[in-house]
């Protein structure tokens, strides 16, 4: 009943076949996370927007109580446990009480799912926290706000990098609590069809959907298995693989009637809908080689990692790089105090065998095997040439703010050339030269701008000077003058007394 | 708390390397070369150590003058891949400054005057054995027949071979006049020009089914390591196909209208450097084009190059000046045959 007409599915350009070493995740089971003695909220949001705390050191807090405030493309933060706030700064550090009871959170008041229409339930999504839990961070609530007419609503189960298992463990655990949140995401952008979309390597995901899309009786609702080719959890990928379309260059998914949300998304919209929960906790795998004993957590955001790899059994001898994320596009931390936020779904810990040296790049050869496995179809070694000749427009206008940083082209790269960093270097150094032209502009306009005031100023005085000196030249005008003078220094004499 | 070295992603090494690449360009070959070792006899082997031996220590010495590391730049396999090249052009029996002279030109001139590894212009084995074929021609007269022709003996042993390649005389009972023969290519340039047909020069036994004899089993093995190459994508398939295909498409009408004075298609096909060239030479990365249609066009060039200086140059096999004149292109190409991007609108 669920499988309508079978889809046809396509290729996207390039990729990589990457051993995908899910099984060291563990994702049969999801771990519950006991809670640290501190939380930490970082006040910064994955995109631009900003993050106002609304809460004082010193002020305790309950489990769900709003913390901070966002402005921008940023979501409202949430206390994930009750305590006492003992800092706020560039995070918010929450004390968490010792006698917690997990039940007593509070929850936003109930919502007739039935007769809610569209506004309110994007007005509970923002209110609830929610953001792309798949790793951009982008608010849930404004992703559907922007989708004008949506047709189709794809929910990524996609999980491209090596080890990082948090969706398939998700999927596995509560794929009916899933679908239901993809019904609502799909209700409330008036999606007439959703699928699911899983590697077809995640078998037990596949089955449990499978089992609970039987129970649901959702029709509008289909699971279509995608290959295991790196990056096809990629949105854009995705969307192309699963309609054959691309999305414009510089546009978005929308501008072909679709919108993608990652498994773990719809899951925390369910909840925010559904049980009136905020989003304040979420799946993370913590894994690799580096770990004792890899595995996924439920974990309250802001937990620090520290504390989290202690419940997995700590590092291994061997751990030399701490990656939030996978190997592909984690972002690697120099210690590990630093949170869990909403956006991170992966703790990786690699040894040094598993690293890239760092030794001497040889020079490109021009194979173009970057090119070949290149999604955003760029050519890398052109981009490097524009790059190293510091020809930066040229590079933009050949495509460099394309480059989604899977870092496909190093790993196809026989030369070793870290090109991903040259890439992200480049767009850093446009933006930095914008900046500064910008700023120059704006330094330029005001000095345009004074030079006007003052140029303006010095007419007008000018113009009153001419005035008043011609009045002053004209002899009836010294005459007057003079006359005044006299009559206000001599009184009338027929007057006196 | 615990503090870790931090990097930038992606994090995992490369699945590839300029050694494997080389690696796989040397094993691909190596059918060529044993087709060359059957027909020519072991003079091949011994170009081959010349040259492989000379680019090496040009290519040392090079790096030395460079203040480049030796280690990473001699391992990675692109000197070799040169020497072999170049060997396989060169008669079997030249002297050995021939070798000496080609990989001077080829490591120390084209490659590193220009920056070494990747930053050539010119292919260069192709300039190597360019530099050689215009200074000393004299040489290249002579190549060997294909065993199975010679008149009164079998191919030289290894001893003669090693003293004509040293001493530049072939011991009795061979001598150059004996032995040295035209190439196929050559026959057809020297014949065609004295009014015979395509049909009486290929009476000659010089000639097999389709090219010349010994030749198209040459040019056979080289596709074999060409199809190598191309199953295990270290090449990609526009650079041979343009180059095969054009040769065929380009000969195919002017044989069909006069096949006395034109030859067959697969006639060009398997004379001289063709199919070596398409899969080893014309596809080489660093100096051939990068972006696919480039490709297209690149391979296309050198074919329709090659055929115009086999009609109407003054060599009997265009080849290398093909890839040369296709090199200098090479980068404007590229500049113009960008691919659509990802969600980019048909330009």
């Amino acid at each position: 009943m669920y499988a309508d007409a079978p889809l046809r599915l396509h290729r996207f350009h390039g990729g990589l076949r990457l051993d995908g070493r899910k099984a060291e995740s563990f994702p049969a089971k999801i771990h519950e996370c006991p809670l640290p003695p501190v939380l930490s909220l970082p006040m910064h949001s994955p995109r631009d927007g900003k993050l106002q705390a609304c809460v004082m050191a010193g002020q305790r807090v309950r489990a769900g109580e709003v913390i901070a405030v966002a402005t921008g493309l940023a979501a409202t933060l949430h206390a994930p446990a009750s305590g006492e706030v003992i800092a706020v700064a560039d995070a918010i550090q929450l004390r968490v009480a010792e006698e917690f009871d997990a039940e007593a959170i509070l929850r936003m008041p109930p919502l007739d799912l039935a007769s809610a229409d569209k506004a309110q339930l994007l007005q509970r999504i923002a209110q609830a926290g929610v953001i792309g839990l798949g790793g951009a961070g982008f608010p849930t609530a404004e992703k559907l706000g922007g989708a004008h007419k949506a047709s189709l609503l794809v929910i990524n189960g996609a999980e491209c990098e090596p080890w990082i298992a948090c969706d398939d463990a998700l999927l596995r655990a509560h794929a009916s609590e899933v679908l239901q949140g993809a019904a609502l995401l799909a209700r409330a952008i008036d999606a007439p069809r959703t699928l699911i979309a899983i590697e077809n390597q995640m078998i037990d995901a596949w089955n449990a959907v499978r089992d609970a899309l039987a129970g649901d009786a959702l029709p509008s609702i289909s699971i279509v298995p995608v290959p295991t080719v790196y990056p096809t959890g990629g949105e854009r990928q995705l969307v192309e693989v699963l309609t054959g379309k691309q999305v414009p260059r510089g546009g978005l998914p929308g501008d072909i009637g679709v919108l993608v949300h990652n498994a773990g998304t719809a899951y925390a919209v369910f909840r925010a809908l559904v049980h009136g929960e905020a989003l304040t906790h979420r799946i993370v795998t913590v894994t690799g080689p580096g770990i004792a004993r890899p595995g996924n957590y439920r974990v309250a955001i802001g937990t620090p990692v520290e504390h989290l790899v202690a419940q997995a059994g700590g590092y291994t001898d061997a751990a030399t790089r701490l990656l939030l994320g996978g190997p592909l596009m984690g972002e690697a931390q120099a210690d590990d105090r630093v949170p869990i936020q909403k956006q991170h779904g992966c703790v990786l810990a690699l040894r040094a065998s598993d690293l890239r040296s760092e030794s001497l790049a040889l020079p490109c050869i021009r194979c173009g095997d970057c090119a070949r496995v290149c999604p955003a179809q760029l050519q890398p070694q052109q981009l490097l040439l524009h790059w190293r000749a510091n020809d930066l427009p040229r590079a933009e206008n050949e495509g460099l703010f394309d480059c989604i940083e899977c870092g496909a082209c190093d790993l196809a790269c026989p030369s070793g050339i870290a090109l991903t960093q040259g890439f992200r270097e480049a767009k850093h150094g446009i933006g930095v030269q914008r900046a500064r032209v910008e700023r120059a502009d704006a330094s330029r306009r005001r000095f345009d701008a004074r030079n006007a005031r003052l140029a303006r100023d010095a007419a007008e005085r000018a113009e009153r000077n001419a005035e008043r000196s011609k009045r002053s030249a004209s002899a009836d005008a010294v005459a007057a003058a003079i006359e005044r003078a006299k009559a206000r220094r001599q009184p009338p004499k027929d007057e006196a007394p | 708390m615990k503090t870790f070295a931090v990097g930038a992603a992606p994090h995992v090494p490369a699945q590839n390397s300029v050694r494997r690449v080389m690696g796989l360009v040397l094993l691909a070959l190596v059918p060529g070369v044993l087709g060359h070792l059957w027909f020519f006899g072991p003079g091949i082997v011994m170009q081959i150590a010349l040259a492989v031996g000379f680019a090496l220590a040009i290519e040392a010495a090079m790096l030395k003058l460079r203040h480049r590391p030796l280690r990473p730049f001699l391992g990675d396999l692109s000197a070799p891949v040169t020497a072999v090249l170049f060997a396989l052009c060169i008669p079997p029996l030249a002297p050995w400054w021939i070798a000496a002279l080609g990989m001077l030109a080829a490591i120390g001139l084209a490659k590193h005057l220009y920056g070494g590894l990747g930053s050539n212009l010119f292919n260069p084995a192709m300039v190597g054995f360019a530099v050689v074929l215009v200074c000393f021609p004299r040489e290249f007269t002579h190549w060997l027949p294909p065993s199975g022709l010679m008149t009164n003996a079998d191919t030289p042993g290894f001893v003669d071979s090693l003293t004509a390649i040293f001493t530049g005389k072939l011991p009795p009972p061979w001598g150059w006049d004996v032995l040295a023969q035209a190439t196929p290519l050559d026959t057809v340039r020297e014949l065609s020009q004295r009014g015979e047909t395509i049909g009486e020069i290929r009476h000659d036994p010089l000639f097999g089914d389709f090219g010349g004899r010994g030749w198209e089993w040459i040019a056979n093995a080289y596709a074999i390591g060409g199809l190598f190459l191309l199953w295990k994508r270290v090449i990609t398939w526009q650079t041979p196909v343009a180059v095969l295909g054009t040769v065929i498409v380009l000969s195919l009408p002017l044989w069909a209208y006069d096949p006395d004075i034109h030859p067959f298609p697969l006639q060009h096909v398997f004379s001289g450097a063709l199919v070596l060239g398409a899969f080893f030479i014309a596809a080489d990365p660093v100096t051939g084009c990068t972006t696919p249609r480039g490709r297209l066009i690149f391979g296309a060039g050198v074919a329709l190059l090659t055929l115009v200086i086999r009609r109407w140059g003054a060599y009997p096999d265009g080849l290398a000046f093909a890839v040369l004149l296709m090199n200098c292109a090479a980068p404007w190409i590229d500049m113009h045959t960008r691919p659509r991007l990802y969600g980019e609108k048909v330009r």
